[in-house]
Formats: structure tokens, sequence, C-alpha cells
């Protein structure tokens, strides 16, 4: 009797420890996969890169996750980073380039500025959300699917109203490109800015998650909205101080993005919602709400920008790779909400 | 013993669509008092309640705390205003740790950001003050339901409150647990506070309380002081007329056996273990036991919702799988589940929807429904059923309680059952309503199907069924044969049996 138990238990054990690491597990067997095919792939520049692609949409990703633990969602986050990515490019692009869009500007901008601008524009758009969601009391997915194409609609008028018209927002100043494409040199390898941004991100909102009232009453409006309500938390302002916080993460993501991409036209930010909400779902946030951690959603887009990037390395047919990436995701997201089934 | 009111509610009205839950509700509590509120099911103690925490807001009447007069909009303000409540729902956010749950609101803050040593100090304080051992960093989902409970009576403890509302804090708990709450509320009274104490328990009730208010169907009946009251007279009060009138006369007549359970045992524990009963055509089976005890895991084992790991079910004579809610309803088993709002009625549709909802099937024509069929086979549920509704397209949702509880089981008479699983079928429903259900149950019988029924009315089950199953701790107790003379301590019977194995 006692033997069968330790036996069942010692099973029991293993699978536990199976679901809570599979997505560590997952990442862990596609990069082995990846290097057992093609050897080169382990270089330490190759893992840079990763992290570099990957920093932009984590941070959007951090600010998508906060809705998704309300139970909520947001398919304007894409949309909403192109508006605040055009802005930001008309205000750092280099004085000298002729068909800049502001040619009353002829001496560079202190950076901070384009980036206050991005960043209240990605709160103004976070508010309507959080508006319709705590006040209006509409679905995340449907005042959000609004949203978007507001968003899309001010950044295709924005983007039309140059002079020269609708052209891509490019030619930045030395001073933004460097600040957001730099790098620390360490040794005889680079670590770039913008790893360290998301870096630093990811430790704000973490902090924010975990030690702050706001972050608490987050995952308890998404864990069991009554019992919020009756323990005294005020639910729409926590609902809107969560938009906000998203607000301000989409701002920096753009500027950030802008600078990456060194151009932004009409077309930026498209889906980048769709990958946000991927990475946060396989980083085992629930959609059912209440439940996800940040290292899990840094871990669900770096698994993200792993499969596209590997994908590319392996020079895999690009229509090959849509499916191979949607198979991986049902797949992570299958094993990870074992979890949590209740099983009867 | 303090004489000053610390809480005043008079004249309280609240309608909800199709009811009108408050009617003059009335409660006068004084200082340092426990306070018990009394009346079935559905009279109104919850929703008067609500109404005094912010949840609701009342219609009519006037609310005074220490002589002023307040409206709260939310909970907020009531708990700002030193009035806490236990509610008989655990609100509890499951995947958050204990403390997390208790400061939930009033976070303790260090410099803006949570202090979580102090919350953690701070929960081992309230926790050693009233005797309770639970790790505070524990998710709150995995301690046990009466835990939880304590966890709940914990928190509200916390708000340091004058006005303490008790809603069936002692459904879930064994009676060391019980006791143990008793020692805290009167602790809680020498300190002056007043407590509000909903119960069904009369022993309880008479035990603890210093003053009693009984309510019924939304009305103020009486307020009295316990030690002048009897069990006898609150329940004649409750009730308003004898007991024996609450339920119509059993007219059915027990047939042949029709289902032979054998060692019943579910897959996921904590569920059902080793069940064994058999159930005879025309006869009313009653399933009883406390909150936790598996009841609803029985039936959604039988029914096949849950997963089974051994036992036997036969039905005629022939062993059957029911593998499946489908495979079940196939096999002549329906299942009225606990949670009408929740897995019962589809609430934005109409009544034909939520009437032929599981007999599909049967309305095809040449692959499509028949709306005609549809419509007759509801205009059959409404007539039977007695179903007050203004239309068959009405949504379910406008109807009252009752009237929803009568389309979910003609729903699954149009699947013609032969064994119907009935899981707390008067829950919720206002006292007129509950005898036709009964009447409607009994009927059934008569026709021959077997019925199995779980309650947590006691009276109810001794009231219609002809035997008595109690569960303790997910295996069955006893079996009680309402035939053999019980007189009156079926009741006594039925919590000893309950309390077996916990």
């Amino acid at each position: 009797m006692g033997e069968t138990k330790t036996r069942k238990w010692d099973k029991e054990r293993i699978n536990e420890f199976l679901l809570n690491y599979a997505l560590y597990i997952i990442l862990g067997i596609m990069i082995i996969v990846v290097i057992c095919i093609n050897p080169k792939f382990l270089s330490v520049s190759n893992f840079i890169k990763i992290l570099t692609q990957a920093s932009t949409r984590g941070i959007l990703a951090l600010g998508v996750a906060g809705m998704i633990v309300l139970a909520g969602t947001d398919l304007s986050a894409g949309r909403i980073l192109g508006c605040c990515a055009a802005v930001s490019a008309s205000l750092v692009q280099s004085v000298t380039y002729a068909s800049r869009m502001y040619p009353g500007i002829t001496e560079d901008l202190p950076l901070i500025l384009p980036l206050l601008a991005s960043i209240t524009i990605g709160v103004i758009f976070c508010m309507i959300n959080g508006f319709g969601v705590a006040k209006l009391k509409l679905h995340a997915f449907i005042v959000s699917l609004g949203t978007q194409l507001i968003a899309f609609g001010c950044t295709c008028i924005y983007i039309d109203s140059q002079e020269g018209g609708a052209q891509a927002i490019s030619s930045f100043n030395e001073k933004f490109i460097n600040f957001v494409n730099g790098s620390f040199p360490i040794g005889n390898f680079k670590l770039p800015y913008l790893i360290c941004y998301f870096a630093i991100a990811a430790v704000v909102v973490w902090i924010i998650w975990n030690k702050t009232t706001l972050g608490k009453n987050m995952f308890a409006i998404g864990g069991n909205m009554e019992a919020a309500a009756v323990s005294g938390v005020n639910i729409s302002r926590s609902i809107m101080g969560v938009y906000l916080v998203a607000g301000v993460l989409y701002g920096i993501a753009a500027f950030l993005e802008a600078g990456r991409i060194q151009s932004v036209n009409t077309g930026t930010g498209l889906n980048y919602d769709l990958d946000a909400i991927s990475g946060c779902v396989i980083g085992g946030v629930s959609f059912a709400g209440g439940v996800g951690t940040i290292p899990g959603v840094i871990i669900g887009v770096i698994i993200l920008q792993v499969i596209n990037y590997s994908l590319n390395f392996l020079g895999v047919n690009p229509y090959l790779q849509y499916i191979i990436k949607g198979l991986i995701i049902i797949l992570a997201v299958s094993i990870d909400v074992r979890k949590y089934i209740a099983k009867k | 013993m303090g004489t000053e009111y610390v809480l005043e509610m008079e004249g309280i009205e609240k309608k909800f669509p199709g009811v009108k839950a408050l009617d003059g509700a009335q409660l006068m509590l004084r200082k340092g008092t426990v306070h018990s509120l009394m009346g079935e099911n559905g009279a109104g103690k919850s929703t008067l309640m609500k109404c005094l925490f912010g949840i609701y807001q009342e219609d009519a009447g006037s609310i005074k705390i220490e002589g002023t007069e307040i409206r709260f909009d939310n909970p907020k303000q009531a708990l700002d205003h030193g009035v806490a409540m236990v509610h008989q729902e655990l609100n509890q956010v499951l995947r958050r740790s204990v403390m997390e749950n208790i400061w939930l609101g009033r976070f303790p803050k260090k410099m803006g950001f949570i202090d979580h040593e102090k919350m953690y100090e701070d929960t081992l304080e309230v926790f050693k003050d009233l005797n309770i051992e639970v790790d505070p960093k524990m998710l709150i989902g995995k301690l046990s339901v009466s835990q939880r409970q304590m966890v709940e009576i914990a928190k509200a403890v916390s708000y340091n409150a004058k006005i303490l509302v008790l809603d069936e804090p002692t459904s879930s708990l064994t009676k060391q647990e019980v006791e143990h709450l008793f020692g805290i509320i009167n602790r809680l009274r020498q300190r002056g506070v007043g407590m509000i104490y909903i119960s069904h328990k009369m022993e309880e009730i008479l035990q603890i309380s210093d003053d009693v208010t009984v309510m019924r169907d939304g009305k103020w009946i009486a307020t009295k002081q316990a030690k002048d009251l009897t069990t006898d007279e609150i329940i004649k009060l409750m009730v308003g007329r004898s007991l024996t009138n609450r339920f119509p006369p059993k007219t059915n007549e027990i047939g042949d056996v029709l289902l032979e359970v054998k060692g019943l045992t579910g897959k996921y524990m904590p569920t059902c273990m080793d069940v064994s009963f058999n159930l005879h055509k025309g006869e009313i089976l009653g399933i009883a036991g406390l909150v936790g005890s598996k009841r609803t895991e029985l039936l959604e084992t039988l029914f096949g919702t849950a997963h089974k790991e051994k036992g036997e079910v036969i039905l005629h004579g022939k062993p059957i799988k029911n593998r499946n809610a489908k495979e079940a309803i196939k096999n002549g088993f329906a299942l009225l589940t606990e949670e009408r709002r929740a897995t019962g009625i589809i609430p934005l549709q109409s009544i034909i929807f939520n009437s032929v909802l599981a007999n599909l099937s049967a309305y095809k024509k040449r692959g499509f429904l028949s709306d005609k069929k549809m419509e007759e086979d509801t205009t059959w549920v409404i007539d039977s059923m007695k179903v007050k509704t203004p239309s068959s397209k009405t949504h379910i949702k406008s109807l009252s309680g009752g009237n929803q509880q009568k389309v979910i089981i003609g729903r699954w008479l149009l699947t013609s059952p032969e064994v119907l699983l009935l899981d707390e079928p008067t829950r919720g429903i206002d006292v007129g309503a509950k005898y036709e259900i009964y009447q409607l149950i009994i009927d059934l019988a008569n026709k021959g199907k077997g019925i199995v029924m779980v309650s947590s009315e006691m009276p109810e089950l001794i009231g219609i069924c002809d035997r008595i199953l109690v569960m303790s701790n997910g295996k069955v107790a006893g079996i009680l044969d309402m035939k053999k003379d019980y007189a009156g301590n079926a009741q006594e019977e039925i919590m000893r049996l309950a309390a077996k194995y916990i």
C-alpha cells in the first residue's frame, strides 16, 4: 500500500513538474531542434538578435497582458502603436531631410518630447478602451475592435497630411537612431539598448503587478469580480488604471519601434496586437482572467520570436512558416491550460 | 447587553423583475447582541442584507446606523462605515493567496507599494486571535470549503466592524468548527459588535442569539427575544401555516426496481465513493448531506458529466455505462442541475429554445428543425407545467425563478426520461411555487418515473421523499425509510448520519 502510494505520488509529481515548466521545456526543445538541423544557430549574436526583435513587441505584450488578466483583450494595440509611432517619427526626422513633415523644426527636439507625445496618444486611446470597458460595460473585444479602426484612421490622416502626400515617415536624426539602436559594448559583444529597455519595462510592470494595489486589484477583478466588489475594490477605477499603464507601455513601444524599423507608414503595427496576444497566451496568461505572470509573458514573447527567427534562419518556405507557427501556438497553449482544467 | 440600536432598518422594499423580494422588511439590531434573521429560502433575508451592504439599492425604506440615516451605493462605503459581511456564497479569488483575499480592497502599504510582510503578520495575528490554523500564503483555492469559510469569517472580523453580518456562516462547518465560531461570536459580542446571524439551523439560533426576527415572503413577521422562543414557534412564524400544508399529499405508489447502483466511485477525488442504492419505479429517493458531501458529484457521475472510476449502474436489469450526457439521455436519464442560472437556463433565449434544447433530434424534418413541432411541445410544457408567461417567445430570463425551473423540468420531460436526477430543484424559488414543484415531482412519480432528488432543505426531503439516502464526505452514511415512523426525529437522524464520516 505504502509503496504504491509513493510511486503514484511520484508520477503525479512528474506530471505536475512537466506541466508547470511546460513552456520552458517547449522553448528548450525548439532551440535544440533548430540547433540539430543547423548547428550554426548556436551563437550569441543570434540570441541577441532574437531578444532585440522581441523587445518592442514584448513591451506591447506587457500592456496587453494586463487586459487579458482582467478577462478582456485588446485588438487595438497594433494600430495604436502605429499611430503613436507615426507621431514620434514625425518629430524625430532629421532637420537636414528636405521633405520632413515639419519643416518648421530646424533643430533636433529633445527626445523626451516625441516620447511624451507618443505616450500621450497611447494613453488617450487606451482610456477610450478603458472607459468602454469600465463605464459603458462593453466587452474589451468590442470596444478595442472599434478603437482599432479609429486609430488606423487617425494614422492614415496624419501620414497623408504631409506636404508630399502619403509617404512613409523616415530619415530620423542621429540622436534618435542611436538612442534606440545603440548598444553597450561588453567585452567582445554588444548589448543592445533595446533589450535593456525591455528589461526595465518588465521589471517596472512586474512591480506594478505584484507590489501595488492596482496590480492586486487587477488579479482580483479578473479572477472574481464579485469578490473584488464586495471587498470594497473600486472596480472601474482599477480597470482604468490597468488601461492607463497599457497606454504608457504602448507609447514607449511605439517610440522604440519607430526607431527600430526606421520608417513608419500606415501599415506599421498591423497584427502586432495578435502577436502580443499570442505571446501572452503562450506565456500562460489565461483568457478566463485572473491568471498570468510577467516571466510567463516574457517567455511567451520570446518563444514566438524564436519561432519566427529560426524558421527564417532555416530558410523554411514562408507560407509553411505560418502553418508551423499556428500549430505551435495551439500546442503550447493546450499544454499550458492542462494546469487549470478542473477534472471531474 | 445594550439597549441602544446600532442599526435600524424600516419599511425596506425591493423589487426584481417578476418578484417583490422585500415588502416592508424591518430589522432593529442592538449594540453588542446577536440578532438572528430567519425565514425560509426566498424569504428575503439575503436580499435585505445586500441592501444594507450596498450591493442592492432599496426602492423604499430607511436604514439608520447609530441613529444616522445612510444609504450605501457600494460595498466599499458600507465597509468604511463599519459594516462587514460574511457572504453566503464564498466570494473569493481562488487563484490568489489567503492573505491577499483577506486584505483585498485595503492592502497595507509602505511608500506606495504593498507591504507583504505586514500583510502576512497582520493575517497571522487575526488568525491567532481567532484560533485559525491556515497558512496565509496558501492559494485559497487549495483550502477545504470549511477552511475557506473560516478565512471569510476572519476577513470580516478583521474590518473591526460595528455591525457584522453572518449569512449562513456554518453551512459547511463541522460541529467543532461551529463551537469555535460561537467562541469568536461571543468574544465579538463582549466587544460591543452588533451581529446579524442568518442560519437555518434552529438549535444554533436558539443557542447563540439574543433576538430573533422572522421574515416571510419579503415581509417582516415578528421580532422576539430568543429566550422566549422555541423551535416550533419559529417554524410556525416562518411558514405561516402548519408544516403539514407545505407539501402536497403523497399519492405515488412504489413499483419494481428500476435502477441499481453498485459501488459507484468517481474518478477525480474528492468525489463520491462506493455509493450503492436501488431506485424503484414511482419512488422519490431523497439525498441529504452537508455542503461538500458530494451529492452533486454523485448525480454528475451517474449522468456521465463527471468521470466514473468504478461501479455498476444497472437499469431494468441491464448494465449501462452513461459515459457522457448524450448516452445518459439516450438511456432515459435526465439531470436538473443545481445552479439554474449557471447551468440550466439560456437566459436571453425564448421559452421555446429553452424547452426543446435537450431533445432537438426529435424535431428534425428532412435535416432541418421543424418550428411547428417545437412550438407544439413548448405549448405542452407551458400547459402541463403551468408556466406563467405572456408567450412562448418570451425570454426565459424575465420569468420568476419558479417558472424558469418549471420550464427546465419540462425540457427534461420532453426527452421522456425514466430516471430524473434533480439537484436542489426548489432552490431560490418562493414558497408558493415550491408547492407546485413538489406536486409536479409527485405527479411524475405517479407516472412510474424514478426520481432522485438532492436537497439541502431537510423538511422538503422529509415531506416528499419515500426514502432518504444520507451522504457524508462522499460516502453513503445510511438510507432512511420514511415509511417507518420517525415521528419528528428524522431530521436529527439525518444530521447524525451526515456527520458520520467527517
